[in-house]
């Protein structure tokens, strides 16, 4: 079709998020992807691999093969290969991701190669992980060779993926697209779609054969990646100069063509501004979008402003550059999204300066003398960019001695970088719907609300914008929707702050957040309430009150839980909460918007069955029904106050520090609150009262067997036990309960199984594991759950009291029984895991036997996010001060990282050792030899050396040498110190595993605890190698066609290596047996733990029985392999499950995991179900051969 | 010998139909039976709750947990296309029709008016002959009255025939305050045979874990004993054909229940025990008793022993209690 024809088409409008914008542009124009999970680019995958699975085709006809790598370097070699044999590859990424494709990169720059890796730009590990979003990623690899493109806004992320493929076929540079994460890429848009036509106009089908054509192949080979020497290595690499030098220009054509074709003009550097301006911003990717809407309203006042937006960063064309920009500016602020400790500049701003530079050298100035030239920092990690900044900036370039190397956005107390911002300052205009949603992340708010985007985007000739800021808990979390509709395109690439819809969905939130304090004057508030519209008024907080009057809001409420169960929603008040903003934000007429709501319920939900079709027809006929409008009194009358966000009793840090990150103004912290090097201390869990548990357990004295199950599964913490001195009751509060302790071991003593009220998540695992019925009502157990709000005053208090009773001793405890294990105090504690999650109870296990000696190496995932993210951590201390030092290093590298640990605490034990026996004389033989000899094996010998060791440090505080000082530093190491490292699947069988290897192999005394829930959890359920054959999962949207690694089998091969499979819903005591065996094995240990996870599609409440089922099905056998055995003429394989009394189907069909495949690709399933099966079958045939197998010391292979 | 009856319209070489079971899963047992002899076959039943369940149970874990934080949004790769309707049941239809020659009647099992009963029709396009509706209703709603349940049943058979063209047997559980009125009221709104009767799966308690649990008791002879009553108390009362099930487990169970008036007798406990082969068994018994004692056909025998039939009505009757009581003194 001629391009021509083609611009006048009308393309259909579509409401995505830059993710998908990227992906769909990729998938037309690749025949090769190969991916690997990375937030937030991990969406561009799992979109390309689910029309892959569905059979969508590129533009040539074919689909796409998509394939799931082991890791980014796994997927960056994989992409490298596939271009050397010819195929059009692409990949997605992003932070660390990225940093691991660079020697690929380099590599295929060096060969000349077409591709184009779409990155949505995120921050790098630091002094911090962050999943959000800024240029340190992409700003590493700039000197890879590949081109840099920018995209500024989900529309422009669909365009410059098209527009880098064709300049990369063209100019055989290999293209790095990026974006910013989060912010452009999940933001949502009503963009314009590039139809197939588009896309077949702009690539040239003669550059695809070119590319093929340099292929390695057998029929004309050639030789590439040869070693080359001082002699020739330079020149060779100067021979692509004439390429980079025509890149710049080819880009501009493609985009001229792009023009052309679509109707869209990009330049290489895009002006908006004042012809005649003298001040302009230089910059890249979205908050070019604010800087653009804040020049269109300085300009209206009469400034003259300009923004540059930079598209192609690399090759930086100089020329073009000068050219852009007007003739008359005087000063010149370059932003940079991206730190660069140490440098003259950061890289936007370096290059600026070097290309004025050059023109001042060349004689080739565009402008009368050098301009003043500042550069700035903004938006590290996501954080906000506004308007307001953007005037900051303007302003202090008006200034005669501007900053330079300044921040905008954040307080810099230290180094006084930071630049005055008036918040007042506002460019948001009246015509814009500006709507603000507080939900649950359950309650379905978010979907609601990009369905919401859908219907105006597509419904209206309005433009919408949605954006969403999610939690840093996995638990309890809330959400907060920012949704813009207006006439024009929508460049606000910033969260609301002059709203005029707010809605509640949750009638919690008022007392945990502020959120009338963004609402203008007379918008509306729509809230969630259980009380009616005659009745709430009195129940609001005063400050809630107060606001509503103030600022003369229309007030509505909706009793959206009534009506959810009513129409059989139940906890989802989605649908009901969607139609009340419709009812009431006047965004649609109303009848329009309830016809319109209808049609994308039907279109949402038709496939997925007439009754929840007719089920959210309900919810909305009968929302508009129980809606109403309150009449607001005059006066503020309440008298409720907002709780202190954290006790007055807490540390000063987390008064000062902590407090206010929970209370959302982590924003307001100054550069000088937080720790220079990232280090922070533990147990501020206990601080953050979440309150999020509807019911939580209470316990029933009378008839509990004191087994210690509850204690030992809760996820959280949050059910403690402890028996005590009676005589610690004198001080108990009425209703604390406690009972005589039943057995021999404390007799006489007074036993309390106490609940956290505040901590509790209310999964009601402790319910689900009570294994007593009460004889007279058999629903009842020995716990019950009970709603929490009417309990939650007095069960604080017998909570506080319950932490003044003293710990058990753990000498006495019996540690290698369940009952005995959970007097033990956990030094894991309330962590923002999911409600109900698997794998907490095994790290808090941990923690109780171990905590106190221990260092933990934690890979990144969920275990990484749940045990440490910001604002508070779970791992803790106890009274003694001893408790689990803790830290992340990457992805890939834990097992590394971990042996790090034990080589540099083995080394400091030895070296000890040496100058314990040098001092001898002055310590004391005696000691001397009791301390090098200490059998440390139980708690009671620990306890021993300790004591011994606070002799000899007290001892050597006396001497004044050298070697006592260096003694004195290092004495601690006499008492074992016990290395764990933990992770994930996603860790131990695919990214860490070549490290997970070597480290087993080391013969180092390291545990390893992999917390398997057959899918990489925390980026939302992609495949890994553990996940068993015939589950769904991201990345295997038909079902994974391959048996789940054998990883403990692959230790075992060692015959060095202690190795256990434990689950602990199936069997508790041979969970805690394993544990205490792997530490006790001098060598490295291996624990596979079954993690039941919110991605198998389970009530988490049942995560225990899928465990059981998964057990007796003999998915998943419990052994246990330990190489002490074979030094005893024993088999060291012991199988500890019984035979299968169950089938895999019986199993796998509990979890919608397996059973979508059945409503998916019904005969697919079947065929995989009976593969599945033959897996069990072989494996158990072979586990029991294993175990049977007589065993003497002369075969006792390479064991310890 | 001539064992053939009619039933639902439909000319069967012997009255033996095995009822609604899990032996009806596959296409090979179901060519079992037809080999040993069965006249017909109800399939397994189709689960309204099941159905629905499958639908809710996508609809939630699709959900759960998405949109809550930032790094996963979503747990499962999104499909366009589900197959949650009766897909794999319309197929087994298909399957099983073009495998065997014997009228296959489909079973439909479902407690409430719904959308549920739009499979009806599918079920007639993917080539049913006839379909079996099982009303599984266990009133334990204190409010629900007797009429309340009755009128259930009815709108679910009017429902159902609004919807199909294929005759619509009603299978019933015995529990209707006058069953005899229950039967006239189904008849008239069309229903085209009675099934008597179903037997509810009854829970048992498990002592060691204080659970309700779910086992299937398998009928004996005794059972039919129900069933025999009321068909021999409706034959000739209603226009509607009466299949007899419970208990039937012999030769001298059928024949009764032909004499009593029943078009059908439908075996499924004897088939779990003993496999196919007793369908064989049981015609083979059967002619020999009926060369025996010098019978030509089913035909010939049936109804001959029901209410309107025999010499003393009142043996089906209360009167009948008396006598069962004298025996044991």
């Amino acid at each position: 079709m001629a391009t021509e024809k083609l611009s006048q088409i009308k393309r259909e409008m579509v409401t995505i998020d830059g993710n998908e914008a990227a992906a769909y542009v990729a998938h037309k124009t690749n025949e090769v992807i190969a991916i690997y999970p990375i937030t937030p680019s991990s969406n561009m995958g799992e979109w390309c691999d689910q029309w892959s699975s569905e059979g969508k085709k590129n533009i040539w006809g074919t689909v796409p093969t998509v394939v799931e790598m082991q890791s980014e370097g796994g997927a960056s070699g994989a992409v490298h290969g596939a271009l050397q044999a010819g195929s059009l590859t692409t990949t997605f990424t992003a932070s660390q991701g990225l940093l691991l494709m660079i020697p690929n990169m380099y590599k295929i720059a060096g060969e000349l190669t077409p591709t184009v890796f779409h990155v949505s730009a995120r921050s790098l590990a630091t002094q911090a992980l962050s999943i959000f979003g800024d240029h340190s990623d992409v700003m590493a690899v700039r000197s890879t060779g590949f081109a840099l493109l920018s995209s500024h806004s989900v529309q422009e992320v669909m365009d410059f993926a098209l527009i880098a493929q064709a300049a990369a076929l063209k100019s055989r540079i290999p293209f790095l697209h990026f974006f910013d994460g989060f912010r452009t890429s999940h933001e949502v848009m009503k963009i314009e779609q590039l139809t197939v036509e588009d896309i077949r106009a702009m690539i040239d089908d003669e550059l695809v054969f070119a590319h093929r054509s340099r292929r390695l192949t057998s029929d004309a080979p050639v030789l590439r990646g040869t070693a080359q020497n001082p002699d020739t290595y330079f020149q060779s690499r100067e021979t692509v100069n004439p390429f980079y030098d025509a890149c710049p220009e080819i880009v501009q054509n493609e985009m001229d063509k792009f023009a052309k074709v679509v109707g869209r003009q990009y330049h290489l550097f895009d002006y908006f501004g004042a012809p005649d301006a003298e001040r302009v911003i230089v910059l890249m990717c979205s908050g070019s979008e604010a800087v653009h809407e804040t020049v269109e309203n300085l300009l209206e006042k009469g400034e003259k402003v300009g923004v540059l937006k930079v598209r192609l960063f690399r090759p930086f064309s100089v020329k073009h550059f000068l050219d852009a920009l007007p003739k008359s500016i005087k000063s010149i602020a370059t932003l940079d999204r991206t730190k660069e400790p140490g440098a003259a500049g950061e890289p936007l701003y370096q290059d600026v300066i070097t290309a004025f530079g050059e023109a001042l050298a060349n004689g080739t100035m565009p402008t009368a003398s050098f301009p003043k030239i500042i550069g700035g920092r903004y938006g590290l990690s996501s954080k906000e960019f506004t308007p307001a900044m953007v005037k900051a900036v303007f302003d202090e370039m008006k200034k005669s001695q501007p900053k330079n190397h300044f921040t905008v956005g954040i307080n810099d107390d230290v180094s006084h970088s930071s630049l005055e911002i008036d918040s007042a300052f506002t460019t948001e205009k009246s015509d814009v719907v500006r709507a603000m949603f507080y939900g649950l992340g359950a309650d379905g708010t978010v979907g609601a609300n990009k369905n919401s985007i859908k219907i105006i985007g597509e419904d209206t000739p309005n433009y919408a914008q949605g954006y969403f800021v999610y939690d840093s808990k996995k638990s309890g979390t809330t959400t907060v929707s920012h949704l813009r509709f207006g006439p024009r395109p929508i460049r606000s690439s910033y969260l609301i702050k002059k709203a005029n819809f707010v809605a509640c969905h949750q009638w919690v939130f008022l007392e945990k957040f502020d959120m009338l304090e963004d609402i203008i004057e007379g918008g509306t508030f729509l809230l969630n309430s259980q009380f009616s519209a005659n009745a709430v008024w009195s129940k609001l907080p005063r400050v809630v009150q107060e606001k509503i009057i103030r600022k003369k809001l229309q007030f509505y409420v909706i009793d959206g839980y009534s009506v959810a169960a009513k129409t059989g929603m139940g906890g989802r008040v989605n649908t009901i909460m969607q139609t009340c903003f419709f009812a009431i934000s006047g965004v649609l007429p109303k009848d329009e918007a309830i016809a319109a709501i209808k049609r994308s319920i039907k279109k949402t939900y038709g496939k997925k069955g007439e009754d929840i079709v007719k089920m959210n027809f309900d919810a909305v006929d009968q929302t508009l029904e129980n809606l109403f409008k309150v009449n607001v009194p005059s006066a503020v009358e309440s008298a409720i106050e907002l709780p202190p966000v954290v006790s007055e009793k807490a540390p000063e840090f987390v008064k000062n520090v902590t407090a206010k990150i929970i209370a959302g103004y982590g924003d307001e912290l100054p550069v000088s609150m937080f720790p220079v090097d990232g280090t922070f201390p533990v147990g501020t869990a206990r601080w953050e009262k979440r309150n999020i548990a509807l019911e939580i357990p209470v316990w029933d004295e009378e008839i509990c067997i004191q087994c210690g199950k509850c204690a030992m599964v809760c996820p959280h913490a949050a059910i403690r036990i402890k028996v005590y001195d009676k005589k610690s009751l004198e001080e108990a509060p009425a209703t604390f309960k406690h009972t005589s302790y039943r057995g021999k071991e404390y007799e006489g003593m007074a036993y309390t199984i106490q609940t956290a009220p505040e901590d509790c998540t209310g999964c009601s695992l402790c319910f689900e594991v009570c294994p007593v019925k009460n004889k007279k009502e058999t629903r009842l157990k020995a716990l019950n759950m009970k709603p929490q709000p009417p309990l939650r005053e007095l069960e604080r208090a017998n909570w506080d009291f319950f932490l003044t009773i003293p710990e058990a001793d753990r000498r006495t405890a019996k540690i290698d029984t369940i009952k005995g294990s959970q007097f033990l105090e956990p030094l894991f504690e309330f962590s923002g895991a999911c409600s109900g999650c698997g794998e907490t109870p095994y790290v808090k296990l941990a923690t109780q036997l171990f905590g106190d000696r221990m260092v933990v190496a934690n890979a990144t995932g969920c275990s990484s996010i749940y045990g440490g993210n910001l604002p508070t951590t779970p791992w803790t201390k106890n009274a003694e001060g001893r408790g689990p030092a803790w830290s992340n290093s990457l992805f890939e590298d834990n097992a590394e990282f971990g042996l790090g640990f034990r080589l540099s605490i083995d080394k400091h034990t030895e070296f000890a050792g040496e100058l314990l026996k040098k001092l001898s004389p002055q310590i004391g033989e005696e000691l001397t030899k009791a301390i090098l000899t200490a059998d440390q094996s139980d708690e009671e010998k620990i306890y021993e050396q300790r004591a011994r060791v606070k002799t000899l440090k007290e001892k050597l505080k006396e001497f004044a040498s050298d070697e006592s000082k260096h003694l004195l530093s290092l004495a601690d190491y006499f008492v074992k110190k016990s290395v764990w490292i933990m992770g994930g699947d996603g860790w131990a069988y695919d990214i860490g595993y070549g490290g997970l290897d070597h480290v087993l192999a080391s013969g180092r005394n390291v545990n390893v605890l992999v917390l398997d829930t057959e899918v990489y959890s925390n980026t939302g359920g992609q495949m890994s190698k553990a996940t068993p054959r015939g589950a769904v999962a991201k990345f295997a949207a038909g079902g994974k066609p391959v048996a789940k690694k054998d990883l403990a089998l692959m230790a075992m091969s060692y015959g060095s290596v202690y190795v256990a499979r434990v689950a602990m819903g199936a069997n508790d005591l041979h969970t805690l047996k394993a544990f205490l065996e792997a530490e006790a094995y001098d060598g490295p240990s291996l624990i596979i733990a079954y993690a039941h996870c919110i991605a198998h599609g389970i009530n988490m409440e049942v995560g225990l029985d899928s465990q059981k089922a998964a057990v007796e099905s003999a998915h998943w056998p419990l052994f246990r392999y330990n190489p002490e055995l074979a030094k005893h003429s024993q088999n060291p394989f012991k199988l500890d499950s019984k035979a299968p009394k169950i089938k895999f189907e019986e199993y796998a069909y509990k979890e919608i995991r397996y059973k979508m495949l059945t409503k998916s690709a019904p005969e697919e399933a079947k065929r995989l179900l009976s593969l599945a099966q033959e897996d069990v079958n072989s494996k158990w045939h072979f586990y029991e051969q294993l175990a049977a197998l007589k065993f003497d010391s002369s075969s006792n292979g390479n064991g310890k | 010998m001539d064992l053939s009856t009619t039933y639902l319209g439909f000319k069967l070489k012997n009255p033996i139909i095995p009822s609604a079971s899990p032996m009806s899963r596959t296409v090979d047992s179901i060519r079992a039976m037809e080999d040993y002899g069965a006249g017909a076959v109800v399939l397994y039943s189709l689960f309204e709750e099941q159905i629905r369940h499958e639908a809710k149970e996508l609809y939630h874990f699709l959900s759960y947990g998405a949109e809550s934080y930032a790094e996963a949004t979503s747990y499962f790769p999104t499909k366009e296309e589900y197959y949650l309707g009766p897909e794999e049941y319309l197929e087994h239809i298909q399957n099983v029709k073009r495998a065997v020659d014997i009228p296959v009647i489909a079973s439909l099992n479902g407690s409430t008016v719904g959308g549920w009963t739009e499979y009806a029709k599918n079920i007639q396009e993917a080539g049913a002959d006839a379909l079996e509706l099982n009303v599984y209703f266990i009133p334990t709603d204190i409010n629900k009255s007797g009429s309340y349940v009755e009128q259930l049943y009815l709108e679910i058979l009017q429902a159902v025939k609004a919807k199909v063209t294929i005759p619509v047997a009603m299978k019933l559980s015995p529990f209707f305050s006058s069953l005899v009125n229950m039967a006239k009221r189904l008849d008239d709104q069309g229903a085209n045979a009675l099934v008597l009767f179903n037997r509810f799966y009854q829970p048992d308690i498990d002592l060691e874990t204080l659970e309700v649990e779910p086992s299937v008791v398998l009928s004996s002879s005794d059972a039919i004993r129900l069933p025999l009553r009321w068909i021999g108390i409706l034959h000739k009362n209603i226009h509607a054909d009466l299949a007899a099930t419970s208990g039937i487990h012999t030769a001298h169970d059928v024949l009764k229940m032909m004499m009593v008036g029943a078009n059908a007798a439908m075996m499924c406990s004897a088939l779990l025990r003993f496999g196919p082969k007793r369908i064989g068994e049981v015609l083979n018994e059967m002619q020999k008793w009926m060369i025996d004692h010098e019978y030509e056909s089913i035909e010939q025998m049936r109804g001959s022993m029901s209410h309107k039939s025999i010499a003393d009505a009142s043996a089906f009757e209360r009167a009948n209690y008396m006598k069962a009581l004298n025996s044991f003194m």
